[in-house]
This record gives structure tokens, C-alpha cells and sequence, in this order.
């Protein structure tokens, strides 16, 4: 399971330039407008022949320009969930969905068509015709007749960048349980960091057509290099947490994640539930000796890998443990505290910041 | 008076006969020729179009002269035709089928071509990442698409055929129960003493036709549009 690219292509001035290697889970391509992701995943659909370069898709060869293999798109069981759904408009929903099942090589079963239609929500829907459904519903059957072609990897275009919050926010449940219940790799293009933080396990980083960067989704929202891509604020520190306990009587949670534990206001949710969480680059404190007597109930031992100094700011990367995390402070704290690469300090990350940031993942 | 004289009425079935068989027939092949034309690019494409719509600006009389050429008794392509598939074209209202349905023909590419085109090339790539190949696409989804260009393509050829006088007259002639259909009629009233009343009437008939043909193919156009989804 795996979606090897290594691709050169220039039109006009626009040179793409892809390499990057990613394995199962959801994929997160990320990047500014205009930066090569959607060029990307219309050369692995094979919708777009590169010049140069090879394409390995589960092992298969699908493109190679040395030897001249091109697997046209329809071979390629790849599903493309496109940005404006693309619905067929003389078919409804039901022949929309089968569309890719009756042309798939191995065909799922009634019960599971039943599930997939289950799952996003699609029953009362099926004798619609497109030009009747929202932008919500019709991006749920684009995913439905997608999931339903039996595909070996889907590509998620910006599937939500259409949709208005309150429609988003009726998606991202369906594409959290997509991802953890359908065992396919997923490719997911997105401009928008809280999605990729809120569902991706890896992330690609496009810029100006080039992948400046990949790894897992906590090594690249903690990579310092990312506020060059984002023009903003480095993203902040995110990781997958599990709840070990709860004490109603003194208001807090107490979660087990890699780098140790976390303490956060008392949450509603079971023992032994999977989280997600984040925590801003603001938000984090640093010092050299463990502080006492003081309100943070989260002081965590780390050490430092690597510091950018913006006009303003100095940005500070360590790991506690196996996270990484990223402290936003002042040059002048910085100058103060003398931090270099490579020394122990303390992470000091107060409770109620960390609270609002968390998603159930519901993995 | 209100009662069409027997000619009258073999004019008039002739004409919808000659018209329904010439369009009918035309019809793949200007659908086929649209999609080429509106889809796929290949070297002498210009030149293609440009041949498909000659019809539409030579004299008729000349595109039957050259109908004469080809499909003659003695013609090359008639010869072969008549000698091996018992067809011939000359003198019979096959030929005015034949005429109609080339005159006519450009009108249906136009606007099976446009139907074409409007629509979104997205769907054939999604189609095509849903497994779709070249002929899937363009039979479940180009065709129905463009069902409502199809539709008002091949109702405006019809209605716009059975005026077709020059390309008839010129290649079949102008036989009574077997070429002459309305127009042809009309002429040949005008050409006889006494013949205006009959003129009239079959003049009355044919700007009838031609309004009941522009009138269906905008119900049609409206029906086809909503049945394909837009």
C-alpha cells in the first residue's frame, strides 16, 4: 500500500517538479493555491502524462518515461474525487453511484455497496438526480461513487474547499470514519492546515510546483521550515493522545501520549478513547531548570533539535520523548535563556490552552 | 377548396418521406462527425470542417451537379451501386433523400457540435477514472448530454429539407409521385396556367410545416434538456 512519484513536467512557466514516497493512511498534499497539488494527482489518475519521471502505485508501475509505460487512467484503479464532484446530471444518484462498480474489474457485493451507502448516509438520496442535492450531498455520493469503483488508492482533491463550514463540518465525520475504516491509501489535497492537522497520519508539502517536504503529519506541522510555505505562524505541536484517566473532583484528564502525559480540563469522553490534539506554538513556555510552585500542570523535559529566528520571534523545536514540539518565544527570551540546539530544557504547557483543541478522532 | 387534391397530398407525404429518410439517415454520421470534430483533434481537422459545411453556402444547383457526377448511371460511385447493390439514385426519390439529407447535414453538425462542446470535459475524466474507455464515454455520457443538440439538430434539418429545391431538382428531377415534393410542386403549379390557387395552398402548407418544425424543436429542446438533467 503506497503511492511512489518521483515526476518532471513544465508548462508554460510552471515547472512541477514531485518526488515523494507515502505509505497507507491518509495522505495530506499540502500547499498554497497554485503550488502543483492538483497537477500532482492528475498525473498519478494518469489524466496527465508527465514528461519525465516514474509512477509506482502499489507496487505497480503505471508510468515510467525510460520505458515507456503509460497506464491510461481507467487501468489504474485510482478513484478521483474532484473538487466540484462531477456528477453525471442525467443519471441519478443510484447510477451515478454504480457508475465505477459496474466497470470495476472486481465488483463489492450488495451488503457492501449497502454499507458504503450506509455510511454516507446516501439511502434517501438514491433516486435524486444531481441538479437536486446540495453541495454537501453531492460531495458525499462524488466519495460514494468513488468508494464503490473498488479502487486501490483514492484522491481527495480539496473535497471540502466548495463547501461552507457548517457543510464542512458534516463531511469531515464521514472522511475521519472513511479513513479509518477503509483500509486504502488516501491522497487528500488541501490548502487548509486544521484539516490536514485534524485527518491526515502524513503530509506532502508542495511549493511553487516542487515537494519541499514530507513525513508524518507530526514532523511536518512541527517543521520550522513550514511558516516559509504558509507565510503564517508556525502551526504548532500535534499529536495522538489517548484518555488514561479522569479526576471529576479536581476538573481534569489526564492523557498518555509518546512524550509522556498531559493534563487537560475534564473532558466528557470514555477512558481509553483516541484524541487528537493540539497545541499552539504560543502557548508553549520554555526553561532551563524545572520550575516548582507554579500553575501549568504540564511541565515536560525535551531537548531542543532546532531554533529560527524571525524578525521578531525566535521559533524553538524540541522533543519530549518521541513528539516533537514547537515553542513560539521572543528573541530576547531567547538571547536571556542563551537556547542553542542540542540543550535540555522544560516545556511548560498550561492546561487550559490545550482543551479547545481537541478532535475526537473515533479511531 | 379545403381538401387537398390527390397531387397534393402525394407532394406532401413525399416531402416528409424524402426529408424524415435524408435526415434520418444523415444522422450518425453528423453526430459521428460532430463528436470527432468537437472532441478529438487530428491533422487536417480545418479542412474536414470546412468541407462539412460547403453544402451550406454552395448554389444548390451545383451541389446536384455534383451528385450527378458521382452517383450518375454512368458515374463511377452510381455504376458501382446499381451494379452490385441495386441502388440507384437518378430519377428516384431515394436520390431527393440523399440530396436532402447532404443540404441539410451542416445544420445538424453545428448543433450537435455546440451541444458538445457546452458540455463540462470534467465529466469525460471522471468517467474515465471510473473505468470509462473512449466509446463508454462517448455512448453514456457525450451522446445522452447531448441529446437535446441532437434532438433540435436533426428537427431543424428536417424542417429546413423540406424546402430543398435546387440540389432535387438538378440531381432526380422533377418526377410527379416520385421526386417532386412541395417545392417542386409549387414551381411546377406556377409553370401550369391556373396553377396560383394550387400554389397557394401548397405554400400555406409548407410555411405550416415549417412553423410546426421550429415550434417542436424548441418543446423538444425544453423536454430533452430536463430529461438529461440540466
Amino acid at each position: 500500500m503506497s503511492i511512489d512519484i518521483e515526476v518532471r513536467h513544465a508548462f508554460g512557466d510552471f515547472a512541477l517538479h514531485a518526488n515523494f514516497q507515502v505509505g497507507a493512511g491518509l495522505t495530506a498534499m499540502f500547499g498554497p493555491s497554485g503550488s502543483g497539488k492538483t497537477t500532482t494527482i492528475n498525473a498519478i489518475a494518469g489524466l496527465l502524462r508527465p514528461e519525465y519521471g516514474r509512477i509506482v502505485l502499489n507496487g505497480r508501475t503505471v508510468f515510467d518515461s525510460n520505458a515507456g509505460i503509460f497506464v491510461p487512467s481507467r487501468d489504474r484503479r485510482v478513484a478521483y474525487v474532484f473538487q466540484e464532484a462531477r456528477l453525471f446530471p442525467h443519471m441519478t444518484v443510484e447510477t451515478n453511484l454504480r457508475f465505477g462498480w459496474r466497470r470495476a474489474p472486481s465488483r463489492l457485493t450488495e451488503p457492501e455497496i449497502h454499507r458504503i451507502v450506509e455510511l454516507l448516509g446516501l439511502e434517501s438520496l438514491l433516486a435524486r438526480r444531481p441538479r437536486n442535492l446540495s453541495g454537501g450531498e453531492r460531495s458525499r455520493v462524488a466519495l460514494g461513487r468513488a468508494l464503490l469503483s473498488s479502487p486501490e488508492i483514492l484522491l481527495l482533491d480539496e473535497p471540502l474547499a466548495a463547501l461552507d463550514a457548517a457543510r464542512k463540518a458534516e463531511i469531515l465525520p464521514y472522511l475521519e470514519h472513511l479513513r479509518d475504516s477503509v483500509r486504502l491509501p488516501i491522497l487528500y489535497v488541501s490548502h487548509s492546515l486544521e484539516e490536514v492537522s485534524r485527518l491526515a497520519d502524513q503530509v506532502v508539502v508542495m511549493q511553487r510546483g516542487r515537494s519541499v517536504a514530507s513525513g508524518t503529519v507530526f514532523d511536518v506541522l512541527t517543521d520550522l521550515a513550514l511558516p516559509d510555505v504558509t507565510g503564517a505562524a508556525p502551526y504548532g505541536t500535534v499529536f495522538d493522545a489517548e484518555i488514561r484517566d479522569h479526576h471529576a473532583a479536581d476538573g481534569i484528564t489526564i492523557l498518555d501520549f509518546a512524550g509522556g502525559i498531559l493534563v487537560v480540563p475534564l473532558l466528557s469522553r470514555p477512558i481509553g478513547m483516541r484524541l487528537r490534539v493540539r497545541v499552539a506554538a504560543e502557548d508553549v513556555m520554555l526553561a532551563i531548570e524545572e520550575p516548582v510552585q507554579i500553575s501549568a500542570n504540564n511541565i515536560l523535559a525535551g531537548s531542543i533539535t532546532d531554533i529560527r529566528t524571525t524578525e521578531r520571534h525566535a521559533d524553538v523545536r524540541l522533543l519530549c520523548g518521541q513528539t516533537p514540539f514547537v515553542a513560539r518565544i521572543t528573541r530576547a527570551s531567547r538571547e536571556r535563556l542563551s537556547l542553542a540546539a542540542g540543550m535540555r530544557v522544560f516545556a511548560i504547557v498550561k492546561s487550559v490552552t490545550v482543551a479547545p483543541q481537541i478532535d475526537p478522532l473515533g479511531r | 377548396m379545403d381538401v387537398l387534391s390527390p397531387p397534393e397530398i402525394e407532394a406532401l407525404l413525399l416531402s416528409l418521406k424524402v426529408s424524415a429518410v435524408g435526415v434520418g439517415c444523415a444522422l450518425p454520421f453528423a453526430t459521428l462527425a460532430a463528436a470527432a470534430l468537437a472532441r478529438s483533434r487530428f491533422p487536417g481537422k480545418s479542412l474536414i470542417d470546412a468541407a462539412l459545411h460547403m453544402p451550406l453556402v454552395l448554389p444548390p444547383v451545383v451541389v446536384g451537379y455534383l451528385l450527378l457526377l458521382v452517383f450518375g448511371t454512368r458515374a463511377p460511385v452510381g455504376a458501382w451501386l446499381l451494379e452490385h447493390a441495386g441502388l440507384r439514385f437518378v430519377f428516384s426519390w431515394t436520390g431527393a433523400a440523399l440530396a436532402s439529407g447532404l443540404i441539410t447535414f451542416p445544420f445538424q453538425v453545428r448543433a450537435i457540435r455546440l451541444a458538445i462542446g457546452a458540455i463540462d470535459s470534467g465529466l469525460g475524466e471522471a468517467a474515465e477514472t471510473l473505468g470509462a474507455g473512449r466509446t463508454d464515454r462517448l455512448v453514456n455520457l457525450i451522446l445522452p448530454l447531448a441529446l437535446p443538440g441532437i434532438v433540435t439538430g436533426a428537427i431543424t434539418a428536417f424542417a429546413a429539407s423540406l424546402g430543398e429545391f435546387g440540389a432535387i431538382i438538378t440531381f432526380v428531377s422533377n418526377i410527379p409521385g416520385e421526386t417532386r415534393t412541395l417545392p417542386l410542386a409549387i414551381y411546377s403549379a406556377l409553370q401550369a396556367p391556373g396553377g396560383e390557387v394550387e400554389a397557394a395552398r401548397l405554400s400555406v402548407m409548407s410555411i405550416a410545416l415549417a412553423l410546426a418544425g421550429i415550434t417542436l424543436s424548441e418543446v423538444v429542446d425544453r423536454r430533452a434538456r430536463h430529461l438529461v438533467g440540466q
